[in-house]
């Protein structure tokens, strides 16, 4: 029974969150002593900023501007500003724990991996390879995603492995696998200033990836037209030219809205279509139903705004769409994805400088995450676990017969629900805090509560973590060398700034440690990240996602590769699809056509309110490493209830009064914050926080069937004015983790 | 920097307050910010807007000090006071027009924007300007603030009878040559 070993608030007082705010030795005596500076990248967010970071005494100790990193030329927000905070943290874990009477106690590596490795392969013996999972996150560098998903498959031969991306980058995924037959943004960041028209869908910029704003004024500086589809008006809306308040979960009825106003008004390209495409006559018949009145009926975005939208796309020579977790975090995430493609693939926008459609990669290895075997449904190389020919490879890599490689698993939120289900009874968890992220956390807390063992790799003590019979003391991000994959699918290079405090070790020493444990160890015979990587580069070779060609050095000497770049001498591909070639057998794009359906959360007379979740500009997914760094808790301290002033006064409500909101699954009380800028129908909470500051414990889970995303963006709620302050919330703001 | 000037447009500003934490991180700041980001009217609007220092060429705050301890330095740089100075009044708290000095209470001293002093007199751009996200603040050789963009960059404020010359730009709606905030400004009478 998998609970957590003391009071919640005992655990926080210990392992906090507490707060850091200074570097070491103050201000004052940090700013007379020499440093030196790495030039590596933020470690929050997928636009992978390049950052200069100050070292001293294998310490980071500040930051400098890197000018020269293109992409983003010096700019940061201030999660990148702050972010050196983390290092030097008095929360740090510096042993691993395994769990006792009273509390956790720490202990050596020798008993904390053995005992990992023997419960895990025990529960195995007796319940077979499958009654144990593995869980990893898209922080990670793409060298230890690989290493995980070989360590699940060949070390404890589990199918079940899956990461956190799951709750991120799958839907934009799955649509773009289908459509192009490749999983990435087709185009590189500097196509968006080029653009006459962008359209920007359920994406808050501003604050989840405030360095593309730069690439938005500068296209409208450029007399580009930029439309913001969105239930709130985000920061970037002050510029837009026209905004489209779209109902939550309604995002397809807008798009196939458009795309009949497109057809209708001839403004199609039908030399694009014909030659590059497949599926036209399926889709325009889908939509036909999809009339202006009836889109406006659903979408709550007037006709005309509908109309105008589609024909400045239609009518522009380069236009460009942006997608994020707003149109993706539904039960039918990949619908809103296909169809907001097809806008741009029937007006011939793909393959060419300044049309295309892209997503927003939100976390910071979001992309090269994905692609090289930490998703169930994946082998390196975003190659197909279930093609013959993509194990036969893999295999050939590996030095294993392709049989030995496990088949397809579980996605995270189903992999959680087995446990719940106790089907799965082991979980070995790297770089996810699932209390927090996972949707209906009072379900989560209850699964966790039924593993016979769980071990967690990590460098703070998650809310997740509380529930762990040990813990691994992990790796920060700046501890080790590696590549991660930016949003813009440039593969760029995280430099080993400082090494772990003496006790703690490097994720992959963790790793490679239980694969010898495992008796594994001749399939994982690494010295270095170079190793893995040089293996994950065949391991890719061949695959759509291509890293033949990419090493630390050439990275460094073009500041940054773009995949595919297959070999050695290949500059890499800032853009896909050139001349109208996509990367299915017949080179074509298949259009893919949907139908509407309802979220899986309706809104009804109990129920009569959207909940919507997102971020905040100063928070990181379930800040774990956000909410204990001081000026970022100060920025935000705690989750606002978003809400228009209209409905604030149906209920009585008035700005920084308390409202309690109840869904399907549970009652939270939040602060309220009565603002114009978001629909009357919809109330909006941030996500970042634990216990009963965490919005997830309303939100449900149900899933995208193909994509596995679940539907944060659409819950059913009511709400009422409650007395504040409620009782039962802890004082102090940041200790986010009581109940 | 030689030949460089900082221009301030509100209208781009995402209220992310990348450049105060940047500012607090600053060297000589040492943890405080000298400048802040105001949200206008959360209930109304997302609008939001960076307040810098706009180092005047007459200082408001330097004419009502009592104690001659803010100097503006040849470059056109207000300086924050002169710590042997300073008796902490408040005098140019109040009178500055923009809202710019604060007083550090524990200091007893008036400390306030300026200009990254210690930054751009080594060749780099001041923290604010450099990691700003939205072009919201921007340091750069004059000819090129206005290649693409339409607003036009003005430093000559009208507070009622009193126009301030500023060394920092506001970008302002094209075709105005000064930023007028009093209705009075606009008025028949007040044009004679």
């Amino acid at each position: 029974m998998a609970r957590p070993p003391a009071p919640l608030d005992d655990l926080a007082r210990q392992y906090g969150p507490h707060r850091h705010d200074a570097p070491p030795g103050g201000y004052e005596e940090n700013s007379r002593r020499p440093h030196s500076l790495v030039e590596t990248h933020c470690c929050f967010c997928g636009q992978q900023c390049g950052i200069r970071l100050k070292v001293r005494d294998n310490q980071v100790v500040g930051f400098e501007p890197w000018e020269e990193f293109p992409f983003n030329r010096g700019m940061l927000c201030p999660k990148g500003v702050r972010r050196y905070l983390q290092n030097a943290h008095p929360d740090r874990l510096l042993d691993p724990l395994i769990r006792a009477e009273g509390g956790f106690r720490k202990a050596g590596w020798e008993e904390a991996l053995g005992t990992t490795v023997s419960r895990l392969t025990d529960i195995q013996a007796r319940h077979g390879k499958d009654a144990i999972a593995i869980y990893g996150g898209a922080s990670l560098t793409t060298e230890k995603t690989y290493l995980l998903g070989k360590l699940a498959r060949l070390g404890f031969g589990t199918r079940h492995i899956d990461y956190n991306g799951r709750l991120c980058m799958v839907s934009a995924g799955t649509a773009y696998k289908l459509t192009f037959g490749v999983d990435r943004s087709p185009n590189p960041w500097d196509d968006i200033p080029k653009a006459q028209v962008l359209l920007v869908a359920g994406s808050n910029v501003a604050e989840c990836s405030p360095i593309t704003t730069d690439y938005f004024w500068r296209c409208r500086d450029n007399g580009g037209k930029l439309i913001v589809v969105d239930p709130r008006m985000t920061p970037i809306t002050r510029n837009a030219d026209l905004y489209l308040p779209v109902r939550p979960g309604t995002d397809l009825a807008l798009f196939m809205g458009m795309l009949r106003v497109i057809i209708e008004a001839r403004l199609v390209d039908s030399t694009f279509v014909e030659q590059h495409t497949t599926g036209f006559d399926a889709l325009a018949a889908s939509v036909q139903e999809w009339t202006l009145a009836r889109a406006a009926e659903v979408t709550g975005v007037p006709p005309q705004s509908i109309e105008t939208a589609a024909r400045w796309i239609g009518e522009a020579d380069r236009a460009m769409g942006l997608h994020a977790r707003g149109i993706e975090h539904q039960s039918k995430g990949v619908e809103n994805c296909l169809a907001m493609i097809n806008l741009f693939l029937v007006t011939g926008h793909y393959g060419r400088e300044g049309a295309g459609c892209v997503m927003i990669t939100g976390q910071g290895n979001g992309q090269g995450g994905r692609e090289h075997g930490q998703k169930c449904d994946q082998l390196p190389g975003q190659r197909s676990i279930t093609d013959p020919a993509a194990r036969a490879h893999v295999a050939s890599v590996w030095g294993v017969s392709p049989d030995e490689i496990p088949q397809a698993g579980l996605s995270a939120v189903e992999i959680m629900e087995a446990i719940h289900r106790g089907e799965i009874k082991g979980l070995l968890s790297m770089c996810f805090n699932p209390l927090v992220s996972l949707p209906d956390a009072g379900y989560v807390r209850e699964a966790l509560e039924k593993l016979e063992f769980f071990g967690v790799i990590d460098f703070f003590l998650s809310e997740t973590a509380h529930h762990a019979d040990v813990v691994l003391a992990g790796g920060l991000h700046e501890e080790e060398e590696g590549i991660v994959t930016s949003a813009e699918g440039r593969v760029i290079h995280i430099k080993q700034a400082v090494t772990p405090p003496p006790n703690a070790r490097t994720d992959t020493d963790i790793l490679l440690d239980i694969a010898r444990r495992l008796g594994k160890e001749k399939y994982f015979p690494f010295r270095s990240s170079g190793d893995i990587l040089d293996e994950l580069r065949r391991a890719s070779k061949g695959g759509p996602a291509d890293y033949g060609g990419i090493s630390y050095e050439k990275i460094d000497r073009q500041m940054g590769v773009f995949w595919p770049c297959p070999t050695e001498d290949h500059p890499g591909t800032p853009r896909l699809f050139e001349g109208g070639r996509f990367f299915h057998q017949d080179g074509r794009a298949h259009l893919q056509s949907s139908a509407w359906r309802e979220s899986g959360d309706p809104v009804d007379a109990d129920f009569p309110v959207y909940l919507t979740t997102g971020r905040v500009v100063s928070q990181y997914l379930s800040g774990t490493q956000t909410r204990r760094i001081g000026p970022l808790v100060d920025q935000y301290p705690e989750p606002r209830a978003e809400l228009h002033p209209r409905l604030a006064e149906s209920l009585g409500v008035e700005d920084g009064d308390w409202v309690a909101i109840t869904t399907r699954r549970d009652e939270l009380c939040f602060r309220a914050m009565v603002v114009k800028t978001i629909r009357p129908d919809t109330v909006f909470v941030p996500y970042h926080w634990a216990g009963l500051r965490s919005i997830n414990r309303l939100t449900h889970r149900t899933l995208d069937p193909r994509s596995k995303i679940p539907e944060y963006k659409v819950s059913a709620c009511r709400l009422r004015k409650v007395e504040p302050p409620p009782e039962r919330l802890p004082v102090a703001l940041p200790m986010a983790g009581a109940r | 920097m030689f030949g460089y000037g900082f221009y301030v447009d509100p209208e781009r500003c995402i209220g992310c307050r990348a450049c105060e934490n940047a500012c607090a991180e600053c060297d000589t700041h040492r943890g405080t910010s000298m400048i802040h980001v105001d949200f206008i009217d959360r209930r109304n609007s997302i609008a939001s807007v960076p307040t810098v220092c706009m180092h005047c060429e007459q200082p408001t705050c330097a004419e009502v000090c009592p104690a001659d301890a803010i100097k503006r330095s040849d470059d056109g740089v207000v300086q924050s006071s002169l710590k042997p100075r300073c008796v902490a009044c408040n005098n140019c708290v109040v009178a500055c027009p923009f809202g710019v000095p604060k007083m550090m209470t524990q200091l007893e001293q008036m400390m306030k924007c300026d200009m990254c002093y210690d930054r751009t007199s080594v060749g780099k751009r001041p923290m604010c300007a450099t990691v700003c996200p939205s072009q919201a603040l921007a340091y750069v050789q004059p000819d090129r603030i206005q290649v693409g963009r339409r607003e036009t960059p003005t430093n000559r404020f009208r507070f009622g009878n009193q126009v301030i010359t500023t060394k920092v730009h506001m970008m302002a709606p094209a075709g105005r040559d000064a930023i007028a905030v009093d209705v009075v400004d606009y008025m028949w009478e007040a044009q004679r």
